[in-house]
């Protein structure tokens, strides 16, 4: 991200809120990719990062080893995201149908290091550069540099969020999905497969985390450790907006970049203090308000 | 020949029997009623009808063999179960709720008609569609279990205990309107109540279950008259 030094604080703070958005909102889609998850059965799915990365580098095959356009390897790298997502639950989540939610842990724990090995087997751990889809350089906007980098960043993440919203707002499958994870014999007992409903949440899920794998990718390095901080940071931004809540989890996303990116800039070694002050974070969150800012308990008439 | 036909179903939670050998037979058109205490297993014969406990015997829809199929699955051959406490999708709204019932349904016409046929039931409903159904009074909920299971389109409508926890006057409304759709529409109805009064009433055929068996069975004024009836469920 493109930082310049600016002579007047406001500016220079803005400049830092700015740049955090663009941080943030790829926890937040990372985030969001988490609830969907948790949402449906009650688990955080500790492998959540390692499938975009694996998803990441699916994109970066596709581009380097087949040289497909960029689009075109994004478009195939979300479809087949979503693929893997679909075939993860059916293959390696619903032999588990009903276990416990220690359980569900554990088997996504293994998922995670089944993921992170593979692609460790097939990519190396030698880091590599993913090329930015975005031109180099920056919009020069009342003295702040807005980098396209991260202008980019936030405009294809507000696009995937909103395709979400819409899916799961105005769609009969979306509706459905809903019902099947909040209510699941009286959805069956209405015909609904809620199996599969499930399982396209893992798909849903994943093509969404791809896509914060992609975003965040030219920034860093690619290598199959790549997403496990943007997993700690959008775990913090979920619990932050309250992990029942998407839109608690977008909204908590941005809010830890945005801090992130204020906490390297303001406080001496700041930069080293990062995921102590996610784990910080999540802590006060679980002391003062559990279920986020965004969670409510259930609506219900007494 | 009869829509539904139970023959010595058997059906449990674990080691514990609900059902002991229970058979049961609906025709088509018609209102039947399963009468009988707590625990006489009147909602475990629902619930295994729909595919929502596993069961032993034989339940046969439409002269076809459904025992143990999948809840979805019986779903989609016409079979509307309303369970116990409605099965309200409580944080969805009205709309939302009535759109899941029609949810399999692909003939956007027909289901345009049978929204249209459920406003006229309930005409509250077209005002309130986008309020969340929580926020709905118990009888409320249990006319949008009733307008969402119509949604389905179903040939049976199996209705667990609608009733309970409702006003006696909501109560009569709800029977009301149960019994309207069901002649409108020649809607067969399997219907479990404890209030075996309005039942009885609404009903053509009743049985009594005991403990897992059926001891009773006949046409419903004929059981109303019934002089067990009248002492164990009638309170007379």
């Amino acid at each position: 991200m493109i930082e310049l030094v600016s002579g007047n604080p406001v500016q220079a703070f803005v400049q830092q809120v700015v740049s955090g958005l663009a941080s943030g909102a790829v926890y937040a889609s990372l985030a969001l990719s988490l609830v969907l998850i948790y949402r449906a059965m009650d688990v955080a799915n500790f492998a959540q990062g390692e499938m975009a990365m694996f998803s990441t580098f699916i994109a970066y095959a596709l581009i380097t080893g087949f040289h497909l356009p960029y689009l075109i390897a994004f478009a195939l790298t979300i479809a087949i995201s979503f693929g893997g997502g679909v075939l993860i639950e059916r293959v390696v989540i619903r032999p588990f149908e009903g276990s416990s939610v220690l359980t569900l842990v554990i088997v996504t724990l293994a998922l995670f290091s089944i993921v992170n090995g593979t692609a460790g087997l097939i990519w190396g751990y030698v880091f590599k550069t993913f090329d930015s889809p975005f031109q180099f350089g920056a919009v020069h906007f009342q003295g702040l540099y807005i980098g396209y980098q991260d202008l980019g960043i936030i405009g294809v993440t507000l696009v995937v969020l909103a395709l979400v919203f819409v899916f799961f707002r105005y769609t009969k499958l979306g509706l459905a999905m809903r019902a099947a994870s909040l209510y699941p014999e009286a959805s069956r007992l209405l015909g609904v497969r809620t199996g599969w409903m499930l399982a396209f949440g893992w798909g849903i899920s994943a093509a969404v985390g791809a896509v914060s794998g992609m975003m965040i990718a030219p920034v860093v390095f690619l290598d199959p450790g790549f997403m496990q901080p943007v997993l700690l940071f959008a775990f913090v931004g979920a619990v932050l907006g309250g992990i029942e809540s998407p839109l608690g989890a977008v909204v908590g996303g941005v809010l830890v970049g945005v801090l992130l990116a204020l906490l390297g800039t303001y406080v001496p070694g700041g930069e080293n203090l990062r995921i102590a002050m996610g784990l910080v974070v999540i802590v006060a969150v679980l002391l003062i308000k559990p279920a986020g800012l965004f969670g409510r308990s259930e609506v219900r008439r007494v | 020949m009869a829509l539904l036909e139970l023959t010595e179903v058997h059906a449990g939670y674990g080691a514990i029997k609900a059902l002991h050998g229970v058979s049961v037979s609906v025709e088509p058109g018609s209102i039947v009623a399963i009468l009988g205490a707590n625990g006489a297993g009147k909602t475990t014969t629902l619930r295994s009808i729909s595919g929502m406990v596993k069961s032993a015997g034989r339940i046969t829809f439409d002269g076809k063999e459904i025992t143990n199929h999948k809840p979805e699955d019986i779903a989609r051959r016409g079979i509307a179960h309303v369970p116990e406490g409605r099965g309200t999708l409580a944080q969805l709204t009205v709309w939302e709720n009535l759109q899941m019932g029609a949810y399999v349904r692909r003939d956007r016409r027909r289901v345009k008609q049978d929204y249209d046929r459920v406003m006229e039931y309930f005409p509250w409903m077209g005002r309130r569609r986008d309020q969340v159904a929580a926020l709905l009074s118990g009888g409320e909920q249990q006319m949008l279990a009733i307008g969402r299971a119509l949604m389905m389109a179903p040939r049976l409508l199996l209705l667990d205990e609608p009733s309970l926890g409702l006003a006696p006057i909501v109560i009569r409304e709800i029977f009301e309107i149960v019994g309207t759709i069901s002649k409108e529409q020649d809607l067969t109805v399997l219907i479990v109540e404890q209030n075996a009064n309005l039942a009885l009433r609404a009903a053509q055929r009743a049985y009594v279950l005991e403990v897992g068996r059926v001891v009773l069975e006949g046409p419903a004024a004929e059981l109303a008259r019934h002089e067990s009836v009248r002492k164990s469920y009638l309170g007379q």
